[in-house]
């Protein structure tokens, strides 16, 4: 590879599937240049703060780059010897399903299909699941009970076509940037689009938004059911269509009817307008091109799979699908959980969408495989495998490229589980989380950058993700792993892979395998990629299927036809019933926890967590919460919260926002055990599941608020990174100079000078303190070489000096005017304060935004833009660049 | 018509400062007439030790010269001392036999230093530190002589061998406890002092008493023994262990005198006709040993001499300074430290320590040391007995901050 040539790959981040233009521009010291592919359909060279930082994240630190057993480093060979010799041992005296995998939609579709047929072909058991289960399995569900498979009908060109947009239960402006700044340019051009969101929360969503409806948490079911009745009754149903195409519309319509009841209290019980309601209701009737998107508001839910159907239901009755911008289109939360259910990759699945019920099925895959068995029933689902880890049943788990013990509902349980666990396999690039701490044996993995396949987008688009740079160390794709330890095990014939475009024939091969009108016509065939020589399968351009010889091209939109993948050919509509969530608010659990994303960053933070631009945005696990509810709990805006469930614990900043419902909490989902003392929001989160999707509960645990009582707050600043120190409250944030600590304890250290330079590891140079011991101040700054190596300050109250200005000073020079003025946190100079950071992109703080707005008068978004850049480049800081003009509310 | 006559004794600075504040206000209203012991015009005795240090001339410290008299038609008697005050009759009597009538008087006799009465301590070359003649003489002597001892760790001690410093001689300290200027600073201040100026070349004995002063000869000093038996051979004492207002004259005329001169708030003394101001007086159970304080009793004093006198005196906070170049040093108000609560910044390797105290939200003293551009701003708020509330995170990173967030 030339050392400039630009390397066309894909986004590690959302379901989105964003194209990269990525340059090396130098490979040993590992510089990758990253922009937006220009030609890649779904972002046509936009990318988001997250897509943009990906150079950043490539560095070697941190990584895992050797296998390890019990912490010492060991051969590869060594490695997968001994894994498979304890899979070969369990499964003598336990049988196969006493041995699992739990695996990410951050695989390539090559490592899932290894990862699959290995686990049900070879060792013979269905336990495989994926963190998808807790992303998407509720819309993959939705979708197999209405067209007979996980198809995903639309296409994000619809959305030039829609008239109407309704998003449920989706943070698109901060989940799906590009998706949502696609959305919004297409609504300033077409006026008469409108937009519906549908979400307890008011989000950076709502800046599109023409209707918000405010839904009671879980309320999903009852809304789209009642909106079926309302489409029965106002006639709207397209009896051409559901007569010819679908079954079931009128046990749907008569449960729709049923669960409606009446509807003078229906607004009430849905906690929305009833205004608002009947102008959905409106809006929805009168128009036919209309494009339901839904995320993880509806998925993740006890009735996730229900609400999907609902959603479902109504596109169906209205004959909505396989049309120019009428569709329910599920988002994917993950840039590869569709390869994964491509690949079969959860319990429940078999492999190119095949089912592990269907007997047919069973036999035609093991066939194509030469498998020595395929399990009958299905694996264990993500929450029941580790609690079956927990109960002594699985005695080896091999986790892939995910964080369970921070992502998972009920978390410290699946700690627990891991820790008693006989055998935990983790493969990982980053060689400290909270899951690889639990690891007997660990696995190097190729990060982004270095791996090597394809991924498939929300929209069924597969797009090669290309390797940037070479493995560094013992780093090796997990297929290859897999494959060893199949080998390993004695299956050498049907692992013999070196390279995953073999392997990406074999999955294509196998979709387009007995595909046909006499087997039975299966939704997902990519047969005519299996004809991909190496060179082409390098080549190959982003792709959406079906691709085969009659569109060659691939498929832009699904049942234009109006078959679906059922016996009968027929879409079903379900009859539904609303449910409320498992687990009732009560007097000591009063308020509903919802857990979601923030905009800079990504799951775990095990990457995002690696580029300080995105943590200046948010660095910090926070509550969210409406001023009115958090004041009545005694809460202050800034101060520390406990939340407590019947699972957990966590503690977080407290946010006020007047967008939340009070009565609710939102807590972001990212923070980990590693970057934190207490934020591990999946610690609290309840373990209640949809009964057919397997998806838990995210967005709704009762939980108690109550505030934190700390004694103490304070933030310690240092080049180097520390180990989080044992207080209740401590936040590591990575900095580009060094890290941040942000700390809360409920005692005070007896000798403050002696704790913090315990904990700082002797600090050398010179140093300055500052007492208010009254007060109970007590500031410290470290001067080595003349250079800011550390500070840190502490006081009584959660508010502190701003920290802006003293980051900017760590690891500089200090002249005389800022050392007099360091232990005070402001600055010599007023403009060297720039403030809390807005655009993360190009690092453009509040102070100097406001400055400038002030100074040269500017009038709008586009013109501090263009004098800071400020909201340039993803656009996702632009609702908070307007709130800071002071006369933008008001009309010319 | 006559003029009333006053007579003012002591040519020093406090009492002449009385004089040109008076001019000010009733620049006709008496025929001064002023009579000094020095031979000399009036000089600022507080720049004595840039003086020694050699970064000032005398003449850079004269304030009023012998010209400056004439010009405001003052008589001036110097190099003469004033042996009686006949109250009755209101007259005063030198030892030149001169004899002075007045309708006022102000006593501006200041101080004298206190020698410790040691076995030695009356030999020619022990000096104290308290007008031009003795930096003459500490001088003179160091031409040839190269060990001095200072005796005192105080201000005026550590001035004068800094000055002497210098000259290039090699200077002992003597001080009778553990820290450096301790009426004016807390231990951690005198500490951070004592390295600044042990950098600088001086030594220090500290809480060393001094036992006795022995003498080779007439003329030469050969060392001083310690009561811990300890000697430390030297050419030169200075003795700068404090002042005793000099009171001897207003004793005799019959004055109340208790440690100085009894005065008033209008500092009259117990004869109405009888002014008190400087390091002679004691006011409400006070004495005075810096400018400040004396200039304020001058201001006070003049009003009351030019007859429209209202204002009183009122004690205020005293700042301190050290004049010692390079050692930025400032103390003002109380910091003992008793019930107050403490405010500290150090940055040890930069030489800055500053310590605040605060009582009920208002600033009570300060000692600051190494950076010290704040210390009017304190002196004042300390003077105001501001509420510092308000304040209290931004006190100690300076005033020019507070102009920001105001």
């Amino acid at each position: 590879m030339l050392a400039d040539a630009v390397v066309k790959t894909t986004c590690a981040y959302c379901g989105v599937g964003c194209g990269i233009a990525a340059t090396v521009t130098d490979a040993a010291a590992r510089v990758v240049d990253i922009k937006g592919d220009i030609t890649h359909p779904a972002n046509f060279g936009r990318l988001c703060s997250k897509g943009s930082s990906l150079g950043e994240t490539v560095s070697l630190e941190g990584r895992q780059l050797v296998p390890e057993i019990n912490g010492q480093p060991v051969a590869w060979a060594t490695a997968t010897t001994k894994i498979a010799s304890e899979f070969k041992r369990i499964r003598d005296q336990h049988g196969p399903d006493a041995i699992a995998f739990y695996v990410s939609g951050q695989l390539l579709t090559e490592d899932y299909y290894v990862a699959n047929k290995l686990m049900k072909g070879f060792i013979g058991s269905a336990n495989i699941d994926t963190n998808s289960r807790l992303c998407m399995s509720s819309a993959v569900a939705g979708y197999k009970r209405a067209f007979g498979a996980d198809s995903v009908p639309a296409s994000y060109e619809d959305f030039a076509h829609a008239e109407l947009m309704v998003l449920v239960g989706s943070n698109t402006a901060w989940c799906h940037p590009i998706i949502f700044q696609r959305i919004k340019a297409i609504k300033a051009e077409k006026p008469n689009l409108k937009v519906v969101v549908i979400d307890p929360r008011e989000t950076a969503t709502h800046e599109i938004a023409d209707l918000h409806l405010p839904i009671k948490s879980g309320g999903d079911v009852l809304l789209f059911n009642a909106l079926l009745a309302e489409l029965a009754e106002r006639g709207a149903v397209d009896t051409l269509f559901t007569a010819a195409h679908c079954t079931g519309l009128e046990a749907a319509v008569a449960s729709a009817k049923a669960d409606r009841g009446d509807r003078a209290t229906l607004a009430a019980r849905l906690g929305i307008p009833a205004d608002r309601l009947h102008t959905f209701f409106d809006w929805f009737t009168a128009t036919e091109r209309t494009l339901t998107m839904y995320s993880m508001g509806v998925n993740q839910s006890s009735a996730g799979t229900d609400k999907a159907n609902a959603i479902i239901n109504c596109h169906l009755a209205t004959g909505r699908i396989g049309k120019p911008g009428a569709a329910p289109f599920s988002l994917t939360g993950q840039p590869n959980a569709m390869g994964g259910r491509e690949a079969g990759g959860l319990a429940n699945m078999l492999a190119a969408h095949m089912d592990l019920e269907n007997p047919a099925h069973r036999e035609r895959v093991q066939r194509f495989w030469g498998a020595p068995s395929i399990p009958q029933q299905p694996g264990l689902k993500a929450v029941d495998l580790f609690d079956a880890v927990h109960e002594g049943k699985v005695k080896a788990v091999w986790i892939m490229a995910t964080n369970p013990v921070v992502s998972l509902p009920n978390a410290d349980r699946v700690r627990a589980a891991l820790e008693k666990c006989e055998l935990v396999i983790v493969s990982d690039c980053i060689a400290d989380t909270d899951t690889m701490r639990l690891a007997h044996i660990k696995l190097p993995a190729l990060g982004w950058g270095e791996k090597d396949g394809t991924v498939t987008n929300s929209e069924r688009r597969i797009s090669r993700q290309r390797g940037l740079l070479p493995p560094p160390g013992e780093a090796r794709p997990d297929w290859w792993a897999l494959a060893a330890v199949a080998k390993a095990m004695g299956y050498a014939e049907a692992f013999a892979y070196d390279h995953p475009a073999q392997i990406f024939r074999e999955h294509a091969a196998l979709s387009a395998f007995e595909n046909n009108a006499e087997s039975g016509i299966r939704d997902f065939n990519i047969g005519l990629l299996a004809q991909l020589d190496n060179r082409e399968y390098n080549a190959l351009k982003p792709v959406q299927w079906p691709v085969t010889p009659d569109a060659p091209l691939g498929t832009e939109r699904l049942f234009t036809d109006n078959r679906f993948y059922t016996p009968d050919g027929k879409a079903r509509l379900v009859p539904l019933a609303y449910r409320a969530p498992v687990n009732a608010l009560s007097a000591d659990y009063p308020l509903v926890l919802n857990t979601g994303r923030i905009r800079d960053q990504w799951h775990t933070m095990t990457r995002s967590g690696l580029t300080p631009r995105l943590l200046q945005h948010i660095g910090e696990p926070f509550a969210e919460m409406h001023p009115d509810e958090a004041k009545n709990r005694g809460l202050t805006e800034g101060g520390l919260v406990r939340l407590s469930s019947r699972w957990g614990k966590a503690v977080a900043r407290v946010q006020f926002s007047t967008g939340q419902q009070p009565g609710h909490v939102f807590m972001p989902m990212h923070w980990t055990g590693v970057l934190s003392r207490s934020g591990r929001v999946g610690a609290v989160v309840n373990p209640a599941v949809d009964p057919v999707s397997g998806q838990p509960e995210n967005k709704h645990t009762p939980v108690a608020a109550e505030r934190y009582p700390a004694a103490w707050h304070g933030y310690l600043l240092s080049r180097a990174p520390l180990a989080l120190p044992a207080v209740d409250y401590a936040v590591a944030i990575r900095l580009d100079n060094g890290w941040r600590y942000e700390l809360a304890n409920d005692h005070v250290p007896d000798d403050w000078t002696g704790w913090a330079t315990a904990w700082l590891q002797q600090p050398e140079g010179e140093v300055l303190e500052y007492q208010d011991v009254t007060r109970g101040i007590h500031r410290y700054a470290w001067i080595a070489d003349s250079v800011l190596a550390a500070l840190a300050f502490f006081g009584p109250e959660a508010e502190l000096p701003p920290r802006a200005w003293l980051q900017s000073l760590l690891g500089k020079p200090v002249d005389a005017l800022s050392r007099r003025a360091l232990l005070s946190g402001k600055p010599a100079d007023p403009e060297a304060d720039v403030g809390r950071i807005i655009c993360a992109c190009f690092g453009v703080g509040e102070k100097t935004i406001t400055r400038a707005i002030g100074q040269q008068n500017l009038k709008n978004v586009a013109e501090i833009g263009k004098c800071l850049k400020a909201g340039t480049n993803c656009g996702s800081c632009q609702p908070e660049l307007k709130k800071l003009i002071p006369c933008e509310a008001i009309p010319a | 018509m006559n003029k009333a006559r006053l007579v003012v004794i002591g040519n020093g600075m406090a009492g002449m400062r009385t004089v040109e504040e008076l001019l000010k206000l009733a620049p006709d209203r008496y025929e001064i007439t002023v009579i000094g012991r020095e031979p000399y015009g009036n000089y600022n005795r507080i720049m004595l030790s840039p003086v020694l240090a050699g970064e000032k001339q005398f003449d850079d410290i004269v304030l009023h010269t012998p010209e400056w008299y004439k010009r405001h038609g003052i008589e001036l008697v110097s190099g003469q001392t004033v042996v009686d005050i006949h109250r009755s009759r209101r007259e005063v009597l030198t030892d030149g036999g001169l004899v002075f009538p007045y309708d006022r008087l102000l006593l501006a006799t200041g101080s004298v230093p206190f020698i410790i009465p040691v076995p030695g301590h009356d030999h020619p070359s022990v000096v104290s530190f308290r007008d031009i003649q003795d930096v003459e003489r500490m001088l003179s002597v160091t031409e040839h002589k190269r060990r001095v001892a200072v005796i005192g760790g105080g201000l005026l001690g550590l001035e004068a061998a800094n000055g002497l410093l210098k000259r290039g001689v090699e200077v002992t300290v003597i001080h009778d406890v553990n820290c450096l200027m301790n009426r004016q600073l807390d231990s951690e201040a005198a500490h951070l002092l004592e390295q600044d100026l042990a950098a600088r070349g001086m030594k220090f004995r500290l809480g060393a008493q001094t036992k006795q002063i022995v003498a080779r000869d007439g003329e030469h000093l050969s060392h001083i023994e310690f009561k811990d038996g300890c000697l430390l051979e030297t050419d030169l004492v200075i003795m700068a262990v404090g002042i005793r207002p000099n009171v001897a004259l207003a004793k005799q005329a019959g004055l109340q005198v208790d440690k100085a001169i009894l005065v008033n708030d209008t500092l009259q003394t117990f004869d109405p006709k009888i002014y008190a101001v400087g390091e002679c007086v004691q006011h409400r159970g006070s004495l005075f040993g810096l400018v400040a304080p004396l200039y304020e009793q001058a201001r006070v004093c003049a009003t009351h001499l030019a007859e429209i006198g209202v204002s009183r005196y009122v004690q205020k906070a005293t700042a301190t300074t050290l004049k010692v170049s390079g050692v930025n040093l400032f103390s003002a108000g109380d910091f003992s430290g008793k019930d107050a609560e403490v405010i500290v910044l150090r940055d040890i390797a930069a030489g800055v320590y500053k310590r605040l105290f605060l009582k009920e939200n208002k600033l009570v003293g300060a000692v600051l040391f190494g950076d010290t551009q704040d210390g009017s701003w304190y002196f004042d708020l300390i003077g105001r007995q501001a509420n510092v509330a308000g304040l209290r995170d931004e006190l100690l990173f300076g005033k020019r901050e507070m102009a920001d967030a105001c």
